[in-house]
């Protein structure tokens, strides 16, 4: 009853439960940071749900009479935060997504057998992560020093040897401020891998020009080296970059000054940099599609042809290739025919798939046929757009090219790759 | 539910009761943790019988599954007396498991929960940290009123802590205890105050979230703190950053004048962007004349600029909010292309980030305007992302611009989204009416939108084309004839409302029209919408009045059918219209007006957005995305007229921490400079490491404004400099940083020289600098090459106060003395007093010893890292001291025979060690006695005992025939006396070799007070206590013999002493910073006792077995 009346005047910050929702609506997990908060409590993001329609329109930040509710969707999961007071939201998105970037991490998926099988250790995370509703661990490394990853063999030792999952002394990180960091890394082969990953983010209209084109980059590093290596990583045409954003092991100031990432490295993979080149600077767009989408006035079908072919590929292969077309609802079926690869439609969501694999110059990929409407209903008002994916092995389409990486601190010789790649990021055609 | 738990229980199968054993072997596996929901109440009593069975793995998988259920919600409380008996287990995860089994139901059993209260007391004393801090989180997260006392007491004691760690979890439980019970606000507000104090960044972000719990309104607390905090900001960690961004931000707010200019605001800003930089400089300056910014408040604002790179999206927002509420207008700009970059995250936050955008592009269109294509819409967008997007191209177009958007909407208007469809039509409206030059292209693509097939569009577009219409009537008779006709076919209430609302509103201007259509809706106004009935009602009343001789019949009509609706509202309606229009015997004064009231000219309506009048919620807020006030949210106030003092941020002489630096010791100092005196030689390390520290980047400030900063503390440095460095700021925010910093030093030099001739009186006045520079210059001539050293003297100091501000020492006024004591000494130069000084120092620096710098083995910013590191162990009661010089004991770690010629020995320098804070460091020195290179000299092979870490020198490439190197490791001896294993290999062999640490070398001095002592030593009594006799000559028992004696066998501290007979020494040991007190008291008849003092009784055993022969022999 004491409690109880405290409560009324002091309010929490921060987050105060944590659900986990399936797909189905089912609540299959319930973590309090303080008092308990009834599971009715989700009612509220329910109700938001079925408006919505469409999960992702689900509205992130609900405000029920006593709760808010922020939630994230992430692989077929609802993660639903409850909030008493004013917080940042973002504060809160951005931890929950550090949750599901942390079960990915330690079960591979972040699903709801994954986190069923794995409830204890799932809950002894959360426990660390948040302490009172504000965040405690993050960093992988740290928390990997505290509890450690499920493996097969490691259930086994445990227990046989009666050791247990949870580490007994504060992880090294924590007290340094190098929190990603920990001791005594040791390996025998030591490696530093950089995969410099762009993606071409774009929209093509009708008439195949560009609307709208920039290249998103991360370099993405593998790092397994032992002691304390501080890594420098210099670019040949660092201008390209126009906005960065650093993993915080990076030396802001270096950069500022003589435009070079130089850290100490986390162990193992982690994001170093994300950015931008420069929206002044013209976007090569790799392929062109042509096409020919129409639907026919008063008949129940339409036609559908599309051909791809290499535009731009600064001489590499364009490999992988998918198209995705939402076609519109009064689609029933089509009957399609491709030179290449395989198609597939789903007559439920309508959603076409064509997995067409490498462009070969000499003979163009293309899917030709005919498309089935509903009959009596009108017309499609507007041709579908068509979402493309390819890859390019071996090219960063910006031109950015790494120029030498310096290791200082460790005196034996790593093994230093640099890998590159440029994908399609949201490509999207108009039709 | 149900049924997946069922399909977990199947697959367990019935193996999981009967074979404990063998259960265990698959701990993680679904039958540990779900293997109960085929829950029968049976079950539960198995599971009491594992919790007290004796076997670990019985107890753990029982727990295991509790956990399970909870997780799922559901009720173990029943469980809880079993469950907590296992709260003391020995096993760490059955305890974790047990602490989250009590968080969860200890309020529900609160006399139960009590019986574990013990528990956590006596962990809460546990020498490993992690266990102390655990302890304190879960004991202050039971949410049990009785227990406030006890919580408060560990919370006081755990604020006080060594270990930074706890101290963090001190300050989260700060928070729990408030809210289990705020009238314990007062005592609270004390432990935050205190905790605000801490220098760990690890702190840092906790303390300011308790702050902001418990007290947000007190902000003199952090007055004091405000620097510190802003330096630390880029070391803190990325959830505290933005805490602590958020509570300066508000804290700027109350604390420093506007930095915008007054009245001209928006417009003016937007001016800016257009005009050439000529203009705008012209404008700045005149700005400068009125107004200067605090150099705290630049401070904050330079502080936070590079977080805008963080990969957090949660940072970058709360730095984008700062620069939007606190920073000059024009620099607000630097923000847009972070949070653009935001928009490349999930979709949750491109929401939020959309929605700050979206406020802050209607106030400041040309912040976004060059990101314009960024935010296009997709198709696969979800829905509430594309309608945000809209609403921000909305705010972004302009005549340049509108002819690009236009066909860019006229893309999405097609959408297959026809929600996102009818936005784009509200906007296409917006677009019109707030471009004029674009009204009519508008007004036409609506109109075409009329002859869509579908109906929401064309609804949309009725609605908006009869807002377009409503500004400028006159000239579209044609448009209304055509949506006339549409009445027949558009379903959709709202439009067929506007429709008639719009014929109504034109009707004498459709005369043929209007009554047609009237006569239409009257036909079928019982099926229509409410809306609809309403507005033909309306038009109703409106022909009556206009057109009484075609439509009476028709009005009271439709009056008769609304006067039965089942509706109120039309009820309601049609009543008062009846009254209005048909004139009778009762009917007042009004019908007279009718006429005016209904043909009156209504206003055009304001297409706004959305967002207009979201800007005065604090932006990147829960309040901001709901756009109303959240529970707690706390206002930002409005620019103080007058800035309060700004003197409450000067932060007072604190005990200058000492500050460990490996390359500052090792570096040799420049002779000229030794004389100083012994502070100033640490001074001179600090500065040394400042320089690594800016070199490295690490450093929070940015180079080029050191000058800038060297001012700001320049200003706090005391009270009679004030006026001379206020103005000397003024002069120096016109400079470039360079010629800054130059024209600084100078001007310092002459400080020095206006005390020391007490005659001159320091002038305020702007005019002085030029005064300044030419008695600088006398100075200069006064003693050329002096005066040179001085000068490069004062940049080190400067150098220093930078470095020492940056961590917030801040010894302003040290500064000041210092620069008085320069001039004392140099006054008084004596050559032989500088060679007793020489000596003295040489003594006192036991790193004279030859010693190959560890500098080329860590990078310099390597070695900023790690002196922030120790920086943050310090603790406040106990400091580690300089250690007392003893000659260098050598030990064999390799002999020359064994080694093939390869000899090492190692030492213990007695110096904290640079690899970590636990590590004992050891110098080894190699020395090649063969009369070839050996290469590749490094350390193999480890064989540490369990806890053990050793940090290993780098590989030497090669070593000259008769060549010696000396190299420094660190090894983490855990506080025993085990011998360290591993190998030392050259190309071609490898050899073993041991270091075993004498006791003594597992410490570290303290120094601490002689009531400081007594005080450790009366809670360091009982277990903890050995003692023994020593009998030995009276010769050997004077002071310096056992002072020798003592540090030699033990790198211990001296603590001054009171009483002649009594000696004492204060460590603590390195690994886990427990205290060890050494007491030597001299007896009558040529005895003394040797009494030691530690919780590590084993070391403290041995170390009295090592001390012992030592003191009594002669």
């Amino acid at each position: 009853m004491y409690t109880k009346l405290f409560k009324l005047f002091s309010l929490q910050k921060m987050i105060h439960s944590l659900f986990l929702i399936n797909c189905s609506g089912d609540i299959f997990l319930e973590k309090h940071w303080k008092s308990v908060v009834s599971q009715s409590v989700c009612d509220y993001f329910f109700e938001a749900q079925e408006k919505a329609a469409d999960v992702e329109n689900v509205p992130p930040v609900i405000s029920t009479p006593h709760h808010y509710l922020i939630s994230i969707y992430r692989d077929k999961l609802f993660f639903v935060s409850v909030i008493q007071t004013e917080v940042p939201p973002l504060f809160v998105i951005e931890f929950l997504h550090r949750v599901a970037d942390t079960f990915q991490d330690y079960f591979g998926e972040c699903s709801e057998a994954a986190i069923k099988d794995n409830v204890v250790i799932v809950y002894e995370l959360l426990e660390e992560m948040l302490d009172n509703g504000f965040p405690l661990a993050t960093e992988s490394n740290i928390l990997k020093e505290l509890i450690k990853p499920p493996t097969i063999l490691r259930s086994v030792v445990n227990s046989i040897t009666g050791s247990s999952n949870v580490g007994d002394t504060l992880p090294t990180g924590q007290l340094s401020n190098i929190p990603w960091r920990r001791a005594g890394v040791k390996y025998t082969n030591n490696e530093a891998y950089f995969d410099v990953v762009e993606e071409i983010d774009a929209i093509i209209d009708k008439s195949g020009s560009t609307v709208f084109a920039e290249i998103q980059g991360v370099i993405d590093a593998c790092i397994k080296l032992s002691g304390m290596p501080d890594l420098s990583l210099s670019f040949m045409n660092p201008r390209l970059l126009d906005d960065v954003s650093f993993h915080p092991c990076i030396r802001f100031k270096r950069w500022e000054s003589e435009r070079v990432l130089s850290f100490i490295p986390p162990d193992g993979n982690f994001r170093l940099i994300s950015y931008r080149v420069s929206s002044q600077n013209l976007v090569a767009i790799p392929v062109y599609v042509k096409h020919c989408i129409s639907f026919k006035e008063n008949s129940s079908c339409g036609r559908f042809d599309i051909t791809i072919g290499p535009k731009q590929n600064m001489g590499k292969t364009i490999e992988g290739i998918t198209v995705t077309v939402h076609m519109p609802k009064v689609v029933l079926n089509m009957n399609l025919t491709p030179t290449q690869g395989s198609y597939t439609f789903d007559p439920v969501t309508k959603v076409l798939t064509w997995d067409v694999g490498k462009i070969t110059p000499q003979k163009l990929p293309s899917l030709k046929g005919l498309v089935n409407l509903q009959s009596g209903a009108p017309k499609p008002e507007e041709n579908p757009s068509l979402n493309i994916q390819f890859k390019i092995q071996q090219l960063a389409i910006s031109g950015l090219k790494v120029n030498r990486l310096d290791m200082y601190g460790e005196k034996y010789k790593p093994f230093k790759g640099v890998k590159y790649v440029t994908k399609a990021g949201k490509f999207q055609v108009r039709t | 539910m149900s049924s997946n738990s069922f399909a977990y229980s199947e697959q367990s199968g019935g193996g999981e009761a009967t074979e404990l054993g063998q259960e265990a072997t698959s701990t993680i596996s679904p039958s540990g943790a779900f293997g109960l929901f085929s829950s029968d109440l049976k079950k539960n009593e198995d599971l009491k019988q594992m919790l007290e069975s004796n076997k670990d793995s019985a107890k753990l998988d029982a727990m295991k599954r509790i956990v399970g259920m909870i997780a799922k919600g559901k009720n173990a409380s029943e469980l809880f007396p079993a469950v907590v008996k296992n709260v003391a287990s020995k096993n760490i995860e059955i305890k974790k498991l047990v602490y989250v089994y009590l968080v969860r139901y200890a309020e529900e059993q609160q006399d139960l929960a009590l019986l574990s209260i013990s528990t956590f007391q006596r962990a809460l004393k546990d020498p490993n940290q992690l266990i102390r801090a655990s302890a304190l989180r879960v004991l202050s997260s039971i949410r049990v009123p009785i227990i406030v006392p006890i919580m408060m007491l560990a919370i006081k004691e755990a604020s006080a802590d060594l270990s930074p760690y706890v101290r963090k979890n001190a300050a989260h439980a700060i928070q729990k205890l408030y809210s289990l019970d705020p009238e314990q606000k007062e005592m609270l507000i004390e432990v935050i105050e205190k905790l605000l104090k801490d220098k760990s960044t690890l702190v840092a972000g906790s303390v300011v979230m308790a702050f902001e719990e418990v007290c947000p309104d007190r902000i003199d607390l952090i007055h004091k703190n405000y620097r510190k905090l802003c330096n630390l900001l880029v070391d803190v960690e990325e959830w505290g950053q933005v805490v602590i961004i958020h509570m300066l931000t508000r804290y700027a707010r109350t604390q420093f004048v506007s930095p915008w200019k007054e009245e001209d605001g928006l417009e003016d800003d937007e001016k800016n962007f257009y005009d050439s930089d000529d203009d705008q400089k012209e404008k700045t300056d005149k700005r400068k004349k009125s107004y200067t910014m605090d150099p705290d408040h630049r401070l904050l604002i330079r502080n936070t600029k590079p977080l805008l790179q963080s990969r957090n999206a949660a940072v970058v927002m709360a730095v984008a909010q700062l620069y939007w509420h606190i920073s000059p207008k024009s620099e607000v700009g630097i923000i847009s292309k972070s949070l653009v970059r935001l928009l490349r995250s999930n979709r949750e936050v491109q929401y939020i980030v959309l929605q700050n955008i979206a406020t802050m592009s209607i106030q400041r269109k040309g912040m976004f305007e060059p990101y314009l294509k960024s935010f296009y819409v997709r198709s696969t967008d979800p829905t509430m992302i594309k309608t945000l997007k809209l609403e921000i191209l909305t705010n972004l177009a302009n005549e340049a611009n509108i002819s690009t958007l236009l066909r860019e909407f006229q893309t999405y208007v097609k959408s297959q989204d026809k929600e996102f469809a009818a936005a784009t039509i509200q906007t296409i409206g917006r677009c019109a009416t707030n471009i004029s030059e674009v009204t009519d292209t508008c007004l036409n693509g609506l109109v075409c939108l009329l002859s869509n097939r579908d109906e929401i569009v064309v609804a949309e577009s009725v609605v908006v084309i009869k807002k377009l219409l409503q500004m400028q009537p006159a000239q579209h008779g044609e448009i209304i004839k055509h949506m006339a006709k549409l009445l027949d076919s558009i379903t959709v209430p709202v439009a067929r409302a506007s429709i008639l609302w719009l014929i109504g509103e034109n009707c004498e201007r459709v005369p043929k029209i209007a009554p047609d259509v009237l006569r239409k809706m009257a036909k079928g106004f019982t099926s229509e919408d409410d809306l609809v009935k309403l507005q033909i009602l309306n038009l109703g009343a409106k022909l009556y009045l206009t057109n009484s001789k075609q439509t009476k019949l028709l009005t009271q009509y439709i009056l008769n059918l609304g006067k039965y609706d089942q509706n109120y509202d039309i009820r309601d309606r049609t009543r008062f219209i009846r009254q209005l229009i048909v004139p009778n015997e009762k009917s007042g004064a009004l019908s007279k007006y009718a006429k005016k009231i209904f043909l009156a000219q209504k206003p055009a309506p304001l297409l706004e957005s959305p967002f207009k009048d979201r800007d005065h919620f604090q932006l990147g807020t829960l309040s901001h995305t709901l756009n109303t006030k959240a529970t707690g949210y706390l206002e930002l106030s409005n620019w103080p007229e007058v800035a309060p003092d700004p003197s409450v941020r000067n932060v007072e002489v604190i005990e200058l921490a000492k500050e460990w630096t490996p390359a500052g010791k090792a570096k040799k100092e420049n002779p000229a400079k030794k004389f100083y005196s012994e502070s100033e030689e640490e001074e001179d390390s600090s500065d040394s490491s400042s320089d690594s520290d800016s070199e490295s980047g690490s450093a929070s400030g940015e180079q080029e404004e050191e000058g800038d900063s060297s001012d700001d503390s320049s200003e706090d440095s005391s009270s009679e400099h004030k006026s001379d460095s206020e103005s000397a700021s003024e002069v120096g925010n016109k400079r470039t940083a360079k010629r800054n910093s130059k024209s600084k030093r100078k001007r310092d030099s002459e400080d020095g020289e206006n005390e020391n001739e007490k005659s001159k009186t320091s002038d305020s006045s702007n005019a002085d600098s030029s005064s300044i520079e030419e008695s600088s210059s006398d100075s200069e001539s006064e003693s050329e090459s002096e005066s040179e050293s001085e000068s490069r003297k004062v940049t080190k100091a400067e150098h220093m106060n930078y470095a020492l501000s940056k961590k917030n020492l801040l010894p302003q006024v040290l500064y000041a003395f210092t620069q008085e004591k320069e001039k004392k000494t140099k006054q008084n130069i004596n050559p032989l007093t500088k060679d007793v000084s020489l000596l003295d120092l040489d003594d006192f620096n036991p790193v004279s010893t030859p010693v190959a710098l560890p500098t080329p083995a860590l990078s310099p910013s390597l070695i900023a890292d790690l002196e922030g590191l120790n920086l943050s162990t310090t603790s406040s009661v106990i400091t580690v001291s300089t250690p007392v010089f003893v000659p260098v004991k050598t030990h064999v770690l390799l002999h020359r025979m064994s080694g093939k010629g390869l000899a090492a020995h190692y030492f213990f320098p007695r110096q904290p060690c640079i690899f970590g804070d636990k590590m004992v460091s050891v110098q080894i020195t190699l020395n090649n006695t063969t009369d070839r290179k050996i290469e590749n000299i490094h350390i193999g092979g480890k064989r540490l005992p369990v806890g053990m870490q050793m940090h290993v020198f780098n590989t030497i490439e090669s070593l000259e025939p008769e060549g010696s190197i000396t190299v420094s490791m660190g090894i983490d001896f855990c506080d025993s006396t085990q011998t360290a294993s591993f190998q030392l290999c050259t190309k071609d062999d490898c050899f073993n070799v041991n270091i075993q640490p004498p006791v003594g070398e597992l410490l570290l001095p303290v120094a601490m007070s002689e009531k400081d002592f007594k005080k450790e030593q009366g809670m360091l009594t009982g277990m903890n206590e050995t003692s023994t006799v020593i009998i030995a000559a009276p010769q050997n028992f004077t002071p310096s013999v056992i002072l020798q004696k003592v540090v030699n066998v033990a790198n211990v501290g001296v603590v001054p002493s009171g009483q002649d007979h009594i000696h004492r020494f204060a460590a603590k040991t390195v690994h886990s910073g427990s205290l060890m007190l050494v007491t030597v008291e001299l007896k009558e008849g040529s005895t003394a006792q040797l009494i030691i003092n530690t919780e590590k009784t084993v070391i403290g055993s041995v170390l009295l077995r090592e001390l012992k022969p030592v003191l009594s022999q002669g």
